[in-house]
């Protein structure tokens, strides 16, 4: 510090240039922050722009649609929708029990000296490419369903009064099932690294006094934790369904690009990600490349809703937590 | 200034490696030629291109995203030639200013991947195909299929039948032989390089649809006949309209081609599936070149030009090998000249 | 004082439950790696990196899809880098408290959780309609898209951490604030903001959907950025959905050698990171 102080205080002091130099630097960070903010209404209004097209010959219909024919010139986002969700809702209803499990496991059960390798083993799998999961879905995952999962399924519930339509049909094992369990796998990072945090956070007194009152570690977490850190958990909710929701290259190879509205999540389907990356090199006429664009504009609007509500939660919960920003 | 501006040196440290690495001789004065579109002709056509660039340095960068994108991109001008199965029609044609000509002749045949039953041992017919892709028949033992395959031990599976995803000129020679042959489907899904398919998997290409039949079990695909004799696959033999059940092959093809009329086809428009004779393939195809009459680089457009000359006079190795049966004499004598009245 | 069996029960449950997830968890994570390893290992060969993409049916290497991959990562990390950092210092800066900072900070939130493949739309629109064709240049450009807000908000939090004591120190020596923030906060920051860009190179490294519809691919040796340019990801995907078991080889190292570069750029972060701490 002695030496920098030093050649601060030898260095030339311009002092007019000073402030105009000032001026600039404020004027290029200012504009650089204002370019975040142009470049996200930039891809909002490009997308709805390459999409009016679409909207304006089909309406609303377009959304209610599910059809999908290239060749007739009807186009309705139904079926890619409706695989977006289901495959999104299995992502969720895997990931949020385990990765409760996982922040429960790193803040009370493990060992301490076990917590940060497991915790960074549990991160590495939010660094591996999305791609690696579709092709590892592919080659090893969807055959494995195929093999041993999917027959099993469909024979014992199959025939069942109210789950029975869920799990019908031939074991192909590429469909809605296999690419909701690889989603859920991808998503479970995302949403266990935002647990533990808040987990961890929870001030040690409300906890110590809970076991103090004798409860058990599960009555800790399901009535002082959980409670706690409500609106944060609800934030890592939707922060994973966000990126479940567009997860494009891990879902594409296992769904099985069929636009096709079936009950049955054994049945392959499309997403709204998965349609576009297998189909835009190809749309050959302007509706169909203006369809495939208005999907893009459908998935924009409802995760940037998903990723607001998600930041609002978890920006109240800095503010709960003391933090400014 | 501290950032780390480590990257300018490092790219230009890239770019100068760059340029002398790879295995290929370091020809730059070869043109770079780019076309999109047909799977079905990919596996000759990157034949042709290997070669053709051992010979004369110029590189033909295809990416074979399937013929409905071939034809958009072709039209929109992103690159310098299309390549389609399903033929344009000349009122399309001049809308777009585009010239079209056939480079090669192929055969679309079923693929099977079901335990035990190996090449060429399961017998079909168009209306089973038929059947099959439009869900009414949903087991691999239905009587309709065991009927026609006694001896073939075929199991209770449900059928995964796959298609294409994408707009496929595959697809569209395909569903004009289910047209043709099956009047149910003809009033259904019809023809196109897309339909309205129920149920079964999108295969992206002909390549998605050959890797999805590998990869699942019970599970049945159309592809062009190069792509079975390069993975092995498990073929089915289809009756033809002669009644008989022909083998998949460049003879029984060419065959099939031998009876197209190409000399009253207006800009080669014409589909020869379905055709008569006891010997011929009854899913026989062929792939058309689009390329701009008046193209804006006159020299890309020489360079396509030369090209598929060389294809077409010069190929028919590559061809056969790949069971493709090359275009005869008088057909490429009959394209010379429509190209160079039609091409400026 | 017994509890009750019921609560006792509950807990082993919990227990058991929190176990098991953990290890579910984490048999994944091997299962993936373990399969990516083995099946890219058993690729690897030294021609992977010497020889172009080949045709169907032939064998070959990697090697123009890892150049274009690379320069399109270096491109976009010069691109993306002046303008994240610029905009995180105004985010921790003069824009501190400001409404502005407020709404930049939560836009650039959403935009690191965005649909890359709705980034990809955006390129295509702007530039690859516009050009009339494919390029490795619109394909950096989507990728500088993707890191800038990795880029934002780590150097926003980085220039947070750096106590106010050593901005009132500069202040008090006479320096004018933009060589407060050159001279003395991202020195201090430096190690901070290149972990950030080192996190956003391995997490734009594994992106594919944005690069379908910028840089296509090109099977053929080319360092031509204004046109396609052959790029991993897009690789993989092609020989992925394809039937070729020498393509599916060759997918297999592929992704190994990509694997192997996110998780050493992960590893090399947390280095950097401990380093800083202990310094």
């Amino acid at each position: 510090m002695n030496a920098t102080a030093a050649k601060i205080l030898e260095a030339p002091r311009p002092k007019k240039s000073g402030a105009g130099a000032d001026r600039t630097f404020e004027l290029i960070t200012s504009g650089a922050a204002w370019f975040v903010l142009v470049l996200l209404a930039g891809i909002a209004l490009s997308m709805a722009w390459g999409g009016r097209l679409a909207f304006k010959t089909f309406g609303w219909r377009f959304i209610t649609s599910p059809d999908w024919d290239a060749v007739g010139g009807h186009f309705g986002a139904l079926v890619p929708i409706y695989g977006t969700l289901v495959t999104s809702a299995i992502a969720l209803i895997i990931a949020v029990p385990v990765s409760i499990g996982i922040a429960l496991f790193l803040t009370d059960i493990a060992p301490r000296w076990t917590r940060g390798p497991i915790a960074i083993a549990i991160e590495l799998l939010a660094a591996i490419p999305s791609i690696i999961y579709g092709m590892w879905g592919l080659f090893v995952f969807a055959p494995f369903m195929a093999a041993h999962v999917e027959p099993w399924l469909s024979d014992h519930l199959g025939g069942k009064a109210v789950i029975g339509p869920l799990f019908s049909g031939p074991p192909i094992g590429i469909g809605m099932l296999t690419a909701g369990i690889v989603l859920g796998i991808m998503v479970i990072p995302f949403i266990a690294a935002v647990a533990r945090e808040v987990f961890s956070a929870v001030p040690a007194p409300l906890r110590e006094s809970a076991v103090a009152l004798g409860s058990t570690r599960w009555e800790v977490l399901r009535h002082v934790t959980l409670p706690y850190t409500r609106s944060a958990m609800i934030g890592a909710i939707f922060l994973g369904l966000g990126r479940a929701l567009g997860e494009t290259m891990a879902v594409t190879f296992v769904l099985g690009n069929a636009h096709d509205l079936s009950a049955s999540l054994l049945m392959p389907s499309n997403s709204i990600a998965a349609a576009i990356a297998n189909e835009f090199t190809e749309a050959d006429t302007d509706l169909y490349r203006s369809s495939l664009i208005a999907l893009g504009f459908l998935l924009f609007v409802v995760t940037f809703i998903v990723l607001s509500i998600a930041k609002l939660l978890l920006l109240r919960v800095n503010k709960q937590m003391g933090r400014t920003h | 200034m501290n950032r780390p501006f480590f990257a300018l040196p490092a790219l230009a440290l890239l770019a100068a490696c760059g340029s002398s690495g790879g295995n290929e001789a370091a020809n730059s004065s070869g043109a770079q030629i780019t076309g999109a579109g047909s799977t079905f002709v990919y596996p000759v056509l990157s034949a042709w291109a290997a070669d053709y660039r051992n010979q004369n340095g110029t590189a033909v960068n295809y990416q074979s995203i399937g013929s409905g994108g071939g034809i958009a991109q072709v039209e929109a001008g992103t690159v310098d030639f299309g390549a389609t199965d399903q033929p344009l029609k000349s009122d399309e044609l001049a809308k777009n200013n585009l010239a079209q000509f056939p480079v090669i002749v192929g055969g679309i045949v079923p693929v099977v991947n079901i335990a035990g039953v190996d090449a060429g041992k399961l017998k079909l017919t168009g209306p089973i195909l038929a059947d099959i892709y439009q869900g009414k028949i949903k087991n691999w033992n239905d009587p309709a299929i065991v009927r026609l395959n006694p001896g073939v031990n075929l199991p209770s599976a449900a059928i995964a039948a796959v298609h294409r995803s994408d707009g496929s000129g595959t697809t569209f020679n395909f569903t004009h032989y289910l047209s043709q042959v099956s009047p149910a489907w003809k009033a259904g899904p019809g023809e196109g390089k897309t339909v309205n398919w129920t149920g079964g998997v999108g295969g992206k290409g002909n390549e998605g649809v050959a890797g999805y039949v590998k990869q699942l079990p019970n599970s049945l695909g159309y592809v062009e006949y190069a792509y079975v004799v390069q993975n092995k696959m498990s073929y089915a033999l289809v009756q033809n309209a002669a009644g008989q059940f022909v083998a998949p092959s460049a003879d029984s093809f060419a065959a099939a081609a031998g009876t197209a009329d190409w000399k009253n086809a207006q800009d080669f428009n014409l589909v020869m599936t379905n055709a008569p004779g006891a010997n011929a393939y009854p899913i026989a195809a062929s792939t058309f070149i689009l390329v701009p009459k008046q193209p804006k680089d006159k020299a890309k457009s020489n360079a396509v030009i030369a090209f598929f000359k060389y294809a077409i006079e010069k190929g028919q190795g590559q061809a056969t090998k790949l069971d493709y049966v090359p275009l005869p004499a008088d057909l490429v004598k009959q394209i010379e000249d429509y190209i160079s009245q039609n091409v400026k | 004082m017994a509890i009750r069996a019921s609560r006792r029960i509950a807990d082993v449950v919990a227990f058991v439950f929190a176990t098991a997830a953990t290890t579910f968890g984490l048999v994944w994570l091997t299962w993936i790696l373990w399969m990516t390893f083995r099946q890219g290992a058993a690729a690897l060969t030294p021609s992977l990196f010497t020889q172009m993409t080949p045709p169907p049916g032939s064998s070959g290497g990697i090697f123009n899809a890892l150049y274009g991959s690379a320069v399109m990562i270096l491109l976009a990390v010069v691109i993306g880098t002046p303008v994240g950092v610029a905009a995180g210092t105004y985010l921790a800066e003069h824009g501190r408290h400001t409404r502005l900072a407020a709404a930049v900070s939560f836009i650039n939130d959403i935009l690191l959780s965005a649909p890359s493949i709705v980034i990809g739309l955006f390129i295509y629109e702007l530039v690859v309609r516009r050009a009339g064709h494919f390029s490795g240049f619109a394909g950096a450009l989507s990728l500088a898209i993707i890191l800038l807000p990795i880029v934002v908000r780590t150097t926003q939090e980085s220039l947070l951490l750096i106590p106010d004591t050593m901005r009132e120190a500069g202040f008090a020596l006479g320096l004018p604030r933009w060589r407060v923030t050159r001279q003395i906060l991202y020195k201090a920051a430096m190690s901070a903001i290149l972990t950030g860009i080192l996190l956003g190179i391995a997490r734009i490294a594994g992106e594919t959907a944005p690069l379908l519809f910028t840089a296509l691919n090109n099977q053929f040796w080319s360092a031509n950025l204004n046109a396609p340019l052959a790029n991993l990801p897009v690789v993989i995907f092609q020989y992925v959905m394809s039937p070729y078991d020498e393509w599916h080889t060759l997918a297999w190292a592929g992704a190994f050698v990509l694997t192997a570069f996110v998780l050493l750029l992960n590893i090399l972060v947390r280095l950097i990171a401990r380093k800083g701490k202990q310094g």
